[in-house]
């Protein structure tokens, strides 16, 4: 995205009416690769938001941040804490999990911020490190360490009790006014966070600020040279992506209400950082589609095993079946980390510019054959940039 | 007294382990430019190059154990013992010291082949994608380890005449009930001697002062018609047979298994920040205090101060260090700082 | 900041855009299947295979991590189980266990299948896979794991989904205490039981007069093993010298181990599980405290929770070790013959205790379906509840009905001094009889909830 030309906001709408018809008949078009199931794709739509908040900061500033799953886990804590305290309406936990995180991200940023480089990144490392060990061990009074926050009956749920509705014997469902937070209707809920998270990140990648915050990227001595002061514009930077890391983490606390530490460990905010690589650093969807690859990965290559792949070959001769189903076998089940590894190797190396890349130059084939006009070429992202 | 002794000990033993894991690390950055997450994997690689040769050690005459009927239990006698008798049984005590000779050829070709089949292809591209390619890297060998090794630790003994513990009060004059691992004391030398190498290495011979050299200003050496890029190739190698000897080493302390160069990679990258990028003696300081001090806030009397503080020194560390010295205790300017 | 108005300059027409976008969500929304709403119907329930020919079964084990070889041995475990269940192989248990209703035909006439999944020993993670085979596979009953936080945090989601989780191997008094449910049932013990049978053990060998220092993983299963530990050995009138908790996956424990060498104290005991046990008692005994007189004794290490893959990891530091376990594969009972058969034969090596106790967990859960008549979890649940059976290798034991907890006979185990072959690593010094192991059931308080979600 080197191309600095801003999109009209005509452009922007068709842009976010794709995006939407696209999001919101996933549970049709996902059935096909078994993925329609509401939990992984209320997870690809999380990890989405978390991802692009990922890229306002990694994608725009540079600023390589190992940190974020601390906000993603101070996100989920509040919210579980909100459903347990307050209300099991989603929206006092979005907020609060939103909110609190974001100040989170403002002390953190704060102390982070500076230092650059990989001074920067470690001092994030350290604090989200910090948080997690805390959380696991001596903070579980708040976070209920290894086992994980969780909702319990006798909640006292305050802003409930005062509405007059009742517990029944069964554990309350987060809801938004009835809507329940669980199944497709959390998908939807969750779609519709992302699109409007979507928007405003695509405002955020538009608007001069964005363009400030690429100029840091790419230059910030001359950046100050010229008189920015670049602390503030990093500063909320930071911040944002860390209020969106808040978002998601309390959406995953919506869509299935317990908080577990591990959501903070650095394997976490390796995971963000993974996603929006893979998808490409400093693309608008990249991150969407990096975030959908490593869930669908995690959630679907590990669940194949011998039998299943036995089976799938059933039609081939018993020797073959049973030699491609061990070859295969590597690689799947519990071999899913190593076709990961091999992902990421094979990306990086091919596709510097992560998926985006490779679209954009299936796309640059596909015109080119077609004999396309001269400029569509100079439009195409860079990605040396990434 | 005795107690604050021990930690001490410990501390230097434990900062032993991460300055040698540190110092390949920040050499590989301060050469090649490379941030490589596979540190820790050839860490790792190294120890079970220690695992493979007790295995091949011990190959084993099988004899059934006939009150199993279920299942095919085996009474093994190593070959070597039933061959060599005594000599042979020596021969497997020692497998961790012998294992060396076998991982200094091995690691140095893993870390050539690693260099020369990857790396160099990342030497101009950013630190995102180095970090991206070499923690795919570290995930596939660590999962071709699991694939071969399993998931489960596999122990490895210190030959017998080590594996107790040594009187060492009585040399310090703190009476003969403080004791220490015979083990830790060996790997504590080794790690110094291993450092003391890769220092004189760089400081005292032609090679290492033109490895230097290009770390100071690369071009310039190059100007001079010398083939920096091949010294880099072998400084590559020479990280890894650190890592790898490290590996060896550690193996008698905590047996190996797949996920062990994951379990040090961040607290590897800690060492060397605190340290300041691409500094040696930076690494190896930083190894030796991030250690004592780990050692020092897990006594009682620490942790009734500050309930949970052992769990966030190393990290509460770097946070001072970092804000306190902007490159870490030695690091230069300009460093990995864009 | 001025950007920040330009930012969400958010036009009219966007926003009736997106209103209209939910809307439209919420209609494709409506056309899916009842049955993925929560009460949709009385009667229905989730993983109803209805009139499918098979019955599909979710074993969730962790594939990676640190409890792999153990989620691979609990995966092995299961496909046996399957296997018996659809009338295949030797039938191991099914000739053993007694009362039982099944007939090798699958569970009600049904085939038996199953999916797996990757808990990764994180309760996100396995949550998560649990919620894939509910959602997408529609599974039946839900079975697996390897530790106690992932036993408790899948457990409450199958409560909330209503489908029944048979836990594999947790030992934390919390599963069946403060965190019970309705729809969770443990067949494994815990760790009070693991006190209860070690103290009188403890007591023999190494008598009353002694000191502990106690090195417990600082997390919640590791804080119920020490409590349980130190109650049950200051019964039989031991002093607790210090209790220290360690960070999980310290690697290098010795600046935890170095102040135990001048404590005075005289046993060391390691609530610790998996590699951070192989790691401590490794270091322990390098440490020389196996060599080492105090107060005019030998040192002792106890760990209290104990394994055959663990001692495989740990060595020759193993050896003397005493401690307890669920199960062990060199028992001579019918049962356990049995099962160590037919998995010999499957596999070549004996079962490990996770697999023991997740085999078991699936007969019972197949029988309680085949008593019941149906697979509506509520009717399933009745039949478990309370259930007394025989012959799967602990001897006589009941499914407590007020906390879901298995009773049964545990074994005390010491690590071998000379093993007969690669997998005689353990002998069982004493089985201490339920009797001996019995609590009450509000002692660790939580209740099971209710039978219809």
């Amino acid at each position: 995205m080197t191309h600095t030309k801003i999109a009209s906001p005509k452009q922007d709408i068709l842009y976010m009416a794709i995006l939407s018809a696209v999001v919101l008949t996933m549970p049709i078009w996902l059935q096909p690769f078994g993925a329609a199931y509401p939990d992984l794709m209320q997870k690809f739509m999380i990890f989405g938001i978390f991802a692009i908040g990922y890229n306002i900061l990694f994608g725009l500033t540079g600023y390589l941040s190992f940190g974020h799953a601390a906000f993603l886990g101070v996100g989920s804590y509040t919210a579980v804490w909100s459903f347990k305290l307050l209300s099991m309406n989603v929206i006092p936990a979005l907020i609060f999990g939103t909110v609190l995180s974001g100040l989170f991200a403002l002390a953190i940023g704060f102390v982070s911020l500076r230092r650059s480089g990989i001074y920067f990144s470690i001092l994030t490392l350290a604090f989200a490190q910090m948080s997690y060990n805390l959380a696991y061990s001596v903070l579980t009074p708040i976070t209920n360490g290894e086992t994980g926050l969780q909702l319990t009956q006798g909640d006292a749920r305050v802003l409930d009790r005062m509405a007059g509705i009742q517990a029944d014997a069964s554990l309350p469902t987060p809801n938004l006014f009835g809507i329940e937070g669980i199944g497709y209707s959390g998908f939807y809920i969750c779609a519709a966070l992302m699109l409007i998270s979507f928007f405003i990140y695509l405002r955020i990648f538009r608007s001069p600020f964005g363009l400030k915050l690429r100029a840091i990227k790419s230059n910030q001595n001359r950046m100050g040279y010229t008189g920015y002061n670049t602390r503030p514009y990093l500063m909320t930077a930071f911040v944002i992506s860390g209020m969106y890391a808040g978002l998601a983490g309390s959406l995953l606390a919506v869509t299935d209400p317990l908080a577990g530490a591990e959501r903070m460990q650095w394997t976490a905010s390796g995971e963000v950082v993974l996603i929006t690589i893979l998808g490409g650093v400093g693309t608008l969807i990249g991150p969407l589609l990096g975030a959908g690859i490593i869930k669908y990965f995690e959630n679907i290559l590990s669940a194949f095993n011998d039998s299943v792949l036995q089976n799938a070959f059933s039609f081939l001769p018993d020797w073959l079946a049973h030699g491609l189903a061990s070859v295969l076998g590597l690689f799947v089940g519990d071999g899913w980390h190593l076709t990961l590894g091999l992902v990421f190797m094979l990306i990086v190396i091919f596709l510097p510019g992560g998926i985006m890349e490779g679209i954009s130059r299936l796309w640059r084939l596909v015109s080119s054959s077609a004999s396309s006009t001269d400029d569509k070429e100079k439009e195409q992202p860079s990605t040396k940039e990434a | 007294m005795d107690a604050i002794f021990l930690q001490i000990l410990n501390g230097l033993d434990k900062g032993g382990a991460y300055a040698l894991i540190a110092l390949g690390l920040t050499l590989v950055f301060g050469t090649l430019g490379v941030v490589n997450f596979a540190h820790g994997a050839i860490f790792m690689m190294g120890a079970f190059c220690a695992v493979t040769v007790e295995k091949i050690l011990t190959l084993s005459v099988r004899v059934k154990d006939e009150s199993v009927t279920f299942f095919d239990a085996y009474k093994e006698t190593p070959y070597l013992e039933v061959w060599f008798g005594d000599t042979g049984a020596a021969i497997i005590d020692w497998s961790v010291p012998l294992s060396i000779i076998l991982a200094i050829p091995v690691m140095l070709l893993i870390g050539i082949v690693m260099e020369r089949s990857l790396i160099r292809y990342f030497y101009k591209r950013p630190h995102a994608d180095q970090i991206l390619v070499t923690f795919g890297l570290a995930i596939v060998l660590q999962e071709l380890v699991k694939a071969f090794f399993g998931a489960n630790p596999i122990p490895q003994g210190a030959p017998d005449v080590v594996a107790g513990s040594a009187a060492i009060g009585a040399v310090f004059g703190l009476g003969e009930a403080v004791v220490y691992p015979w083990w830790r004391l060996i790997y504590l030398a080794f790690s110094l001697v291993t450092i003391g190498l890769v220092f004189s290495f760089l400081h005292f011979t032609t090679y290492g002062m033109v490895v230097r050299a290009g770390m100071a200003d690369r071009e310039t050496v190059e100007l001079l018609g010398i083939n920096i890029e091949r010294r880099f190739t072998i400084v590559f190698g020479m990280a890894a047979v650190v890592a790898g000897l490290a590996g060896v080493m550690y193996t008698p302390v905590l047996p190996p298994d797949y996920h062990l160069g994951m379990d040090f990679l961040v607290l590897s990258f800690v060492v060397v920040v605190v340290g300041g990028m691409g500094s040696l003696p930076g690494a190896v300081l930083a190894g030796f205090l991030l250690g004592i001090l780990q050692s020092f806030s897990s006594m009682t009397e620490v942790k009734d101060i500050f309930p949970g503080i052992d769990q966030v020194i190393i990290y509460l560390v770097a946070v001072v260090i970092l804000l306190t010295r902007p490159r870490g205790l030695m690091g230069r300017r300009g460093v990995m700082e864009s | 900041m001025s950007d920040t108005k330009k930012i969400l300059n958010v036009s009219r027409r966007t926003v009736l855009k997106g209103s209209a976008a939910t809307t439209g969500a919420a209609i494709i929304g409506g056309t899916f299947p009842m049955h993925f709403i929560k009460d949709a119907h009385a009667q229905t329930f989730r993983g109803d295979p209805g009139n499918s020919s098979s019955v599909k079964l979710g074993f969730n084990v962790p594939q990676s991590g640190p409890y792999a070889d153990e989620g691979a041995d609990e995966l092995r475990a299961y496909q046996l189980a399957v296997k018996h269940l659809n009338g295949e192989g030797d039938g191991g248990m099914m000739n053993t266990i007694k009362p039982l209703n099944l007939k090798g035909n699958g569970i009600l006439g049904k085939k038996v299948e199953f999916v797996t999944g990757d808990t990764q020993t994180k309760s996100d993670a396995a949550r998560a896979s649990a919620k894939r085979m509910i959602e997408k596979d529609n599974v039946a009953m839900i079975t697996g794991g390897s530790s106690s936080g992932v036993a408790v945090a899948v457990q409450g989601l199958c409560q909330e989904m209503g489908v029944i989780f048979m836990a594999g191997l947790t030992h934390s008094n919390d599963t069946t205490g403060k965190d019970k449910k309705r729809y969770g049932f443990r067949h494994f013990f815990n760790a009070y039981m693991s006190g209860q049978a070690i103290a009188p053990v403890l007591l023999d060998e190494y008598g009353a007069e002694r000191r502990a220092y106690h090195l417990t993983a600082d997390y919640t299963w590791g804080w119920t093993q020490e409590e349980s530990i130190k109650a049950a050995t200051e019964n039989i009138g031991w002093e607790t010298v210090n209790t220290v908790r360690t960070p999980v996956g310290a690697g290098d424990f010795s600046q935890y181990i170095t102040p135990v060498l001048n404590s005075g104290a005289d046993v060391l005991i390691l609530n610790h599980y998996g590699k951070d046990m192989v790691n401590s008692l490794t270091q322990a005994v390098q440490f020389g405290l196996r060599d080492k007189q105090v107060n005019g004794k030998n040192f002792e290490i106890v760990v209290p929770l104990y394994s055959r893959l663990m001692a495989q990891g740990a060595g020759d530091a193993a050896k003397g070790i005493l401690g307890t376990t669920n199960w062990h594969w060199s028992l001579q009972d019918e049962g356990s013959q049995a099962f160590v058969k037919s998995f010999g034969q499957e596999y070549g090596f004996p079962p490990s205790q996770a697999a023991h106790t997740c085999y078991v967990q699936t007969l019972l859960y197949a029988n309680a379906c085949e008593m019941a008549g149906t697979f509506a979890p509520w009717e399933v649940i009745k039949q478990l509840e309370g259930f007394e059976f025989d012959g799967a290798g602990n001897g006589p034991t009941l499914y407590r009905a007020a906390d879901h907890q298995c009773f049964k006979d545990v074994l005390v185990v010491r690590g071998k001094q000379n093993p007969q072959s690669n997998f005689d690593l353990l002998e069982v010094v004493k089985e201490v009889p339920r009797s001996q192991v019995e609590y009450p059931a509000d002692m660790f308080g939580g209740e099971l909830g209710p039978y219809k979600v």
